[in-house]
């Protein structure tokens, strides 16, 4: 089978097509990129470097990175898991679970968050036991950590399902019949050929967990200096009007989105056989 | 591709090598996957699913018919269906520039079209409203004509283009570039002008891609919070989107109408969903 190759604009009806796909992306990506750089720098270079003297700015920040230590690893744990499970062995239900581990995807990050108000807030399933006995889960760290779960969850195993699925088994069944063990298979074996994907879903995930706002924002309460993650913060900042405050912490997200999309571009083009094959390019 | 030979001519382990579990770790890895799926999806999915019922199948419907919620999922309906609408075309259009085209700058435009998926919804959020505010960069040039962007359904539907731009095309990429090049050229040579090629030939082929990114999108749209809630100024009955109502019925403690709410959204997105479905069948019957 032969594929039309690309070619160089040869007529006006060409170059209109660039031009117009330059326009819309300027429009739509190019011109708030801007608009946060300027807004943050507004005041000057001096008044930009204050949101990082703010304290509320500084232990937002660190309750992100807090949050997403604790997700990151979980996520790895269950990505790998359900890998394995759903591509080394056969079981009834497999495709009902690979529908679940996709629905987070298509829920709203709003209802995301809602789901752990039902369950854990005043009026939730566990509301009563949980005021009894003195444990904060919604308006604290647990609801973050629990909401930014929902949201994460499908990252890393999107990644590595499909992945191990086109690998196959037979390396795995060769090292096994040799007689290694199962965590020598998977160290020596498996971990290697899906080092780079699982390391493309480690990324998304990061980059989701640290930015996500809906789910969050519904059971952290906005508590400052304590429940207020970076992406929190910078609403709170923008709603009392400290333009600058609010657009200099929303660069360091700015920055987290730039490094992420430089580290995924650079794995689809260097590693594109080790990706599953909706990532190569 | 040597991907595909490979998996064609070399040895696949048999499907009874799965079954009899020469790999070990099936207990753990099943039971590893099956706690965090019930523990973090399907228990507080229950908890939303079984909520609304407090004041019974009616208290459902008083408030997905409330007038102010119904105006919210109405405005969130029609501008993330617009807002698919237009990134249809325009997702089309950049996917086929990036596929057929070489020019500088490309790899770079390619690399920014997942920005909106990367950029955290509270950054895209405060960054549209300030340039679509009356005092913005575009939105001071409208203001001067008296149309307002930020602050009214338009604002809405602007965060929602921004937001639902990569799916459709990186829907429609991959298809595009797998294209046959022969059933193009035997068009054009039995005479076909390039926009009856596109029509009858690349088009049908790029459907079932552009109407799944088409329902990712919309989905997505229906449930956006963050980079929507700024712009949109959130007036009742006029800029208020579905996600926000929760929010306020949450405020005021009226948990069986949050999650009402909740369910009227996901209700309308798996209609969409299904509808759309129907519509590649019906595609796929015409055998186009």
């Amino acid at each position: 089978m032969r594929r039309k190759s690309a070619k160089s604009p040869q007529n006006i009806a060409d170059y209109t097509l660039i031009l117009f796909a330059f326009f819309w992306m300027a429009l739509i990506i190019f011109l708030p990129l801007a608009s946060v750089l300027f807004n943050a720098f507004k005041g000057g270079v001096s008044k930009y470097l204050e949101t990082f003297a703010d304290p509320d700015a500084m232990d937002a920040l660190k309750l992100t990175l807090l949050v997403t230590a604790i997700v990151l690893p979980l996520n790895i744990v269950f990505g790998i898991a359900s890998a394995w499970a759903i591509t080394r062995f056969e079981f009834v239900g497999k495709t009902i679970l690979l529908s679940i581990i996709d629905l987070p995807f298509s829920l709203s990050p709003v209802i995301s968050g809602l789901v752990w108000v039902l369950m854990f807030g005043a009026q939730g399933w566990f509301g009563e036991f949980l005021q009894a006995h003195d444990i904060d889960v919604i308006y604290a760290l647990p609801g973050i950590v629990l909401a930014t779960l929902l949201v994460t969850l499908p990252f890393v195993a999107r990644e590595l399902i499909p992945l191990m699925d086109d690998n196959g088994t037979d390396e795995e069944v060769a090292a096994v019949t040799l007689g290694a063990s199962g965590w020598d298979v998977f160290f020596r074996i498996t971990l290697p050929n899906i080092k780079w994907a699982l390391l493309y879903g480690v990324l998304l995930c990061m980059a989701r967990a640290m930015g996500e706002f809906g789910a969050v924002s519904v059971v952290s309460g906005h508590i400052r200096g304590l429940t207020n993650t970076l992406p929190l913060h910078i609403e709170v900042a923008y709603n009392e009007y400290n333009t600058i405050g609010a657009f200099g912490a929303a660069t360091i997200l700015v920055g987290l989105a730039f490094v992420t999309l430089a580290i995924k571009t650079i794995l689809e083009w260097r590693y594109a056989d080790e990706l599953s094959a909706q990532h190569r390019h | 591709m040597p991907a595909e030979i490979s998996s064609q001519d070399g040895f696949i382990a048999p499907k009874a090598f799965r079954r009899t579990r020469v790999i070990p770790g099936f207990t753990m890895s099943l039971g590893i996957t099956i706690f965090f799926v019930s523990v973090i999806v399907i228990i507080p999915l229950l908890a939303l699913l079984m909520r609304p019922w407090e004041n019974g199948f009616s208290g459902f419907i008083d408030t997905l018919f409330d007038k102010r919620v119904f105006a919210a999922l109405k405005i969130s309906f029609l501008c993330s269906l617009l807002a698919a609408l237009v990134n249809l075309f325009v997702g089309v259009l950049i996917a086929w520039v990036l596929v057929r085209y070489d020019f500088p700058g490309k790899k770079l435009v390619d690399a920014f079209i997942d920005m909106p998926f990367a950029l955290p919804t509270a950054v895209s959020g405060i960054a549209l409203s300030a340039i679509y505010a009356p005092n913005g960069w575009i939105g001071g040039f409208f203001d001067d004509f008296g149309i307002k962007i930020a602050y009214s359904p338009i604002g809405i539907f602007i965060a929602l283009v921004f937001i639902g731009l990569p799916f459709i095309v990186r829907s429609v990429q991959p298809v595009l570039s797998e294209l046959e090049a022969e059933v193009e050229e035997a068009a054009e040579t039995l005479g076909a002008s390039p926009l009856q090629t596109f029509n009858h030939v690349i088009l049908p082929a790029i459907m079932p891609a552009l109407l799944s990114g088409f329902s990712l999108a919309f989905a997505r749209g229906m449930g956006e919070y963050g980079s929507v809630i700024f712009i949109a100024g959130n007036i009742p009955y006029v800029s208020e989107i579905a996600p926000l109502l929760i929010v306020v019925k949450l405020e005021e403690y009226d948990y069986a109408g949050a999650a009402s709410v909740g369910i009227g959204m996901l209700m309308i997105s798996f209609a969409i969903l299904f509808a759309l479905n129907l519509t590649q069948r019906y595609f796929a019957k015409k055998g186009l």
